[in-house]
């Protein structure tokens, strides 16, 4: 599946949507499809600030734990009650399913994220092929 | 979250090739590189439910004891009464330190008067085959590791019967269950067909030669006649699951060199009257002292959460009592679940304890096992 050229990305496998100071965060579909089935996402709630590069919440498949990272630091101002019920949607279009909106503090972070080309260069390295 | 390709080292099965043809995902499972799933694990652990399956455990090892005293010898490096075995019966088993913890669990087989198959898991073959050679010896047998000989394929759900009958002349009807029988499948003659399995719902195990262009017609063989009834490859993900959901004990979670057969709740196949074997004498003393001090309990987790393998379990008071064995969402029963061990007076079924889940203590409540029973046929 193609990255979409206008989302950033990050080494942990998140994506991240700006318009503004607005952004929408997700993970890729690289990430699903080495997770498997997904099953349960614990996100965090609205009001919540989240720091660049630390946790702020996870995804589960059947069989494993993946912590989700966030690509900034800001304040969420909503999160995907859909997945709650529905987490599967991630496995069906990651790029659309998104987790959680938030207010970015300092929108020059996005500079140190990875576009979709080196993104995709980065996973095929990571998987060897 | 990497996914990164397997060192040559590993060891393959003969359908190695064929697995990641089938582009399976692959993983490292106890030094073997092994299909974890294929179209995914949930569909693929509902076919095995409600369809049927096909499992290459070709990984699993395969001993053979041969020989006058080899009654004798599996009577003393096994827990289970195998005098009890009718040839053409298997039985679940295991192979006990003398301190009444497990070397291994396994199944054995008698295939004559003279002659057992034991077969065993992947991660310890060595350490099974030494052992095994090592205590039989005083015995008049002789031991075999056949392990490389057979690919052994798994086909299970309620239409194994059904699918597996298309490619043999065996009446599979007439094998019970846990009984096994030699019949043509696939055109190979004298083949070991098996009514045994490690999910939960029917099905069988076939022992076929393991070259590769054998093993890969086997396999297409059985694929296509279980086109009708939905078949799907199956990999270790949904095997764990299934076993989970079943309650089967897994080396290396509920049984341990470090877990003994009364704790492990195994003493049903564990007998003690039929005569001394290895660490009968440690669990005749573990029984005469008021048994164990914890034991293996199910566990269904009732606030939002996980339970996953090696987290711990608290008491009421959110103390740390014990841990989680095996714990994953199930997906049939589509809760989710655990096993675990817990203090023995903790262990009473209806009681809540919490699991501690990433730092947070969430509740769950102790069920009896197993948490999956599949239903009775009527043929």
């Amino acid at each position: 599946m193609a990255y979409p050229a206008q989302y950033r990305y990050t080494r942990e496998h998140e994506w991240i949507q700006v318009d503004g100071k607005q952004g929408t965060v997700g993970i890729t579909d690289y990430a699903q499809e080495s997770l498997g089935d997904i099953v349960f996402v614990e996100s965090p709630k609205v009001g919540d600030k989240l720091e660049k590069g630390k946790v702020f919440g996870s995804v589960e498949s059947v069989k494993a734990v993946s912590d989700l990272y966030s690509p900034v630091t800001g304040t969420v101002t909503a999160v995907n009650q859909e997945l709650a019920t529905a987490p599967e949607k991630i496995n069906t279009d990651a790029h659309a399913a998104w987790i959680l909106k938030l207010e970015l503090s300092d929108p020059s972070e996005m500079d140190s994220l990875l576009d979709a080309a080196a993104y995709e260069a980065f996973v095929k390295e990571e998987t060897g092929h | 979250m990497s996914t990164p390709t397997a060192p040559t080292s590993l060891r393959k099965t003969s359908l190695n090739d064929m697995h990641r043809r089938m582009r399976a995902k692959m993983v490292d499972f106890g030094g073997w590189d092994m299909p974890v799933e294929y179209s995914g694990l949930i569909a693929e652990h509902l076919a095995v439910r409600t369809g049927v399956g096909l499992f290459d455990v070709s990984h699993m090892g395969d001993i053979q004891l041969r020989g006058p005293g080899s009654l004798e010898a599996v009577q003393y490096i096994c827990m289970n009464d195998a005098s009890r075995l009718e040839v053409g019966q298997a039985h679940y088993s295991a192979m006990l330190y003398p301190q009444g913890t497990f070397v291994d669990d396994l199944i054995v087989h008698k295939l004559s008067g003279n002659d057992y198959l034991l077969v065993i898991n992947a991660g310890t073959r060595e350490k099974d085959f030494q052992w095994v050679r090592s205590h039989a010896q005083p015995f008049h047998c002789h031991t075999s590791d056949y392990s490389d000989y057979y690919t052994q394929l798994a086909i299970q759900g309620p239409r194994a019967a059904e699918t597996l009958s298309k490619l043999t002349s065996t009446d599979l009807s007439t094998i019970r269950n846990y009984h096994f029988t030699w019949g043509t499948v696939c055109g190979l003659a004298n083949t070991l067909i098996a009514r045994t399995g490690y999910t939960g719902e029917d099905g069988f195990e076939i022992y076929i030669p393991s070259d590769v262009p054998t093993s890969e017609r086997v396999w297409n063989e059985v694929l296509e006649a279980g086109k009708e009834f939905g078949i799907l490859p199956c990999g270790l993900g949904a095997r764990n699951t299934l076993r989970l959901e079943a309650s089967m004990a897994l080396y290396g979670h509920e049984i341990s060199d470090e877990i003994n057969v009364i704790e492990a709740g195994l003493d049903r196949y564990c007998k003690l009257d039929k005569g001394p074997f290895i660490g009968s004498e440690a669990l005749h003393k573990i029984q005469s002292e008021g048994g164990p001090s914890r034991k293996l309990v199910g566990l269904e987790v009732i606030e939002r959460g996980i339970a996953r393998d090696g987290y711990p379990v608290l008491n009421l008071d959110k103390q740390p009592v014990g841990y989680v064995t095996s714990g994953s969402p199930a997906p049939f029963l589509k809760k989710n679940i655990a096993l675990a061990y817990v203090p023995i007076e903790l262990a009473v079924p209806g009681a809540e304890l919490y699991v501690e889940i990433r730092n947070n203590p969430v509740k769950a409540r102790i069920v009896p096992t197993p948490f999956y029973r599949r239903p009775k046929k009527q043929s």
